[in-house]
């Protein structure tokens, strides 16, 4: 079926680059607005705007019905959720499917598999991938002989956790038992599902991940990603390809995303994660992000597709347009995410007006924003603000070419975390490359040392 | 309706490069955009000007904060208030459906948490400030707040 009208359901800069695809596609866009984006760059943009409710995600962005009617009363024929949300969310997929609309993204079999942890991890292990050493837990008794097993330092990980939350790390064996106990009540409190598992402790670990495409029957990778650069498990700067891995390693890691999509019939666009023991020089399986995620571009820019237009091509049924063979990665590329953050006061988020915005617009450097002079940044999102994404012949050159864009943005009437690109880029380990997820810690650590 | 894409802007800066100017300023029923070429490189100012037909709405999405000034009567004597340190949603319980942090009546300590504020999905726990019992709560929960609002009062606890 060939799709003529697209409900966006999301915002911000994702929302403005899913009516740019839109628009190449000759796809009109309908733009579903909470009341605090109904004149955002993307409600203007879009060819109608559909209000779902209140500016609280609760009451717009999170709501199935809301969503889905909107989509209905748009006559839209699909719904793209973005990323965030409700992107990965089977009920709204099983609602959409009710009312005879493409939910673009994996299917509801695909979400259900990949969004619980632990049965991702079976899945992972049926399908031979590498996973950290760890597994489920029934008693304190068997958590305490599990890590034994794995060895010490443990996490503590609930099965409904991610990004972070719900997660906690026992150094000392006598305090496993009440971690156990604890994590448990708080998963159970935060996440409606009380179960957790162990995982051993990788000291030096690097976030990789892989680009895969999937038609159901037939995968495809378009290569992978380096987010380590974190704070708190948010991710600030994504570069393609990863640097400095062993090549039989990236070969190895490809390889094993696409076996995980294919054993899953995985069918749109997904993100295979991994955790890179840098000590070890072994890779294990994290987790699989069933949707577009906000760090796309920096591999749209050495493969030259567009995720998004690949996205819908699929949702309409399609086989997948390219081989593996056709997938070639050029060059290298860089992402910054400007956010509405206040970087020297511990990261304060910043909402308001924005008073002045001015990015670049150079060669080799393209930026995914919503923000213009005049646009508001509401508290009841996230704060980010732009990508500016940078591509260059070699990681050497986009280092340089991604120092110079980021001098050349400017966004006044909030605080931005521009400055903190800025020390970073100059940052003489991470312009070596291959930092690890601990890295970004002890350049602030470093940098507050040498304030003092 | 014409859209500008990052390739277009990316054209005309190679065509601008090959030209004596230093502004380009390109105007259509859709959008605005100013090119400039400065001392680090080429920048971009732009506007969306199209306006899409808005369906089921009150057109005007006027922010809740500007509905409530943040109080700031004098307090009587060892009466604080407990302020918002920042704009967002007010909680008065860890998560939805469990008991509030306090009620009126409830003695507190400095450190004690009274409510959180989310802001930009970050949740952010809002301590007492001081030693005593809570005589007002003056926002509901899940209710918009400015920065500087007041939250609850307390009588302060005697030295």
């Amino acid at each position: 079926m060939t799709i003529r009208r697209v409900l966006i359901a999301n915002r911000g800069e994702i929302a403005a680059r899913i009516i740019r695809t839109c628009r190449d596609l000759g796809i009109e866009a309908v733009l579903a607005a909470s009341d605090a984006d109904l004149d955002s760059a993307p409600a203007r943009l879009a060819d109608r705007v559909v209000r779902i409710g209140g500016p609280r995600s609760l009451d717009s962005y999170l709501n199935v019905d809301a969503v889905v009617s909107a989509a209905s009363e748009a006559k839209a024929d699909a719904i793209h959720p973005g990323y965030g949300f409700l992107s990965e969310n089977a009920a709204l997929a099983r609602a959409a499917r009710a009312r005879g609309l493409i939910f673009i993204g994996p299917t509801e079999a695909n979400l259900e598999a990949v969004g619980d942890k632990l049965r991702a991890r079976e899945h992972a292990l049926a399908a031979g991938l590498p996973l950290a050493p760890g597994g489920s837990i029934a008693t304190s008794e068997d958590a305490a002989a599990l890590a034994d097993r794995i060895g010490w330092p443990v996490l503590v990980k609930a099965v409904g956790g991610g990004g972070g939350k719900g997660l906690k790390r026992v150094d000392d064996p006598a305090k496993l038992a009440a971690t156990v106990e604890l994590a448990t009540a708080e998963a159970g409190a935060a996440f409606g599902d009380a179960r957790v598992y162990l995982e051993c402790f990788v000291a030096s670990g690097r976030h990789v991940e892989v680009q895969v495409l999937g038609d159901g029957d037939d995968v495809i990778h378009l290569g992978d990603r380096d987010c380590s650069v974190q704070r708190r498990y948010q991710k600030l700067v994504e570069e393609a390809p990863a640097p400095d891995l062993p090549d039989r390693l990236r070969a190895d890691m490809r390889a094993a995303a696409v076996r995980f999509a294919r054993h899953l019939r995985y069918v749109g666009a997904g993100t295979v994660e991994f955790l890179y023991d840098r000590e070890r020089e072994a890779f294990y399986f994290l987790e699989m992000n069933a949707r577009i995620q906000v760090e796309h571009p920096v591999t749209e820019a050495v493969t030259g597709v567009d995720l998004v237009a690949e996205q819908i091509a699929i949702a309409e049924g399609r086989k997948l347009r390219l081989a593996q063979a056709d997938v070639r990665i050029a060059g290298h590329a860089i992402e910054c995410r400007l956010n509405a953050e206040d970087w020297l006061r511990d990261f304060a988020p910043s909402p308001g007006a924005v008073a002045f915005a001015r990015f670049p617009a150079e060669p080799g450097v393209r930026v995914d924003t919503h923000i213009e002079p005049g646009a508001s940044v509401p508290p009841f999102y996230d704060s980010l603000l732009a990508k500016i994404i940078v591509h260059g012949e070699t990681r050497a050159d986009a280092l340089d070419r991604c120092r110079r864009a980021m001098a050349l943005c400017a966004v006044t009437g909030v605080a931005t975390n521009r400055d903190m690109h800025l020390a970073l880029l100059a940052d003489p380990v991470f312009a070596e490359g291959g930092v690890d997820t601990a890295f970004f810690a002890r350049f602030l650590g470093a940098r507050a040392g040498g304030a003092a | 309706m014409t859209t500008l894409t990052h390739e277009d802007v990316e054209e005309i800066v190679r065509i601008l490069d090959t030209s004596p100017y230093a502004e380009l300023t390109l105007k259509t029923d859709t959008f605005e955009l100013s090119l400039r070429r400065g001392e680090g490189g080429w920048t971009q100012e732009r506007k969306t000007l199209a306006r899409a037909q808005v369906v089921g709405a009150a057109a005007s999405a006027k922010g809740e904060a500007e509905t409530r000034p943040g109080a700031a009567e004098p307090e009587e004597d060892g009466v604080v208030a407990v302020r918002a340190p920042m704009v967002g949603t007010f909680y008065r319980a860890p998560k939805p459906g469990a008991p509030p942090f306090v009620e009126v009546g409830a003695t507190v300590g400095e450190h004690d948490v009274v409510g959180i504020i989310e802001t930009m999905k970050l949740m952010n726990s809002i301590p007492a400030g001081a030693a005593g019992v809570v005589t007002q709560i003056c926002v509901a929960d899940g209710e918009l707040v400015p920065a500087g609002a007041t939250l609850m009062r307390l009588r302060q606890a005697a030295p």
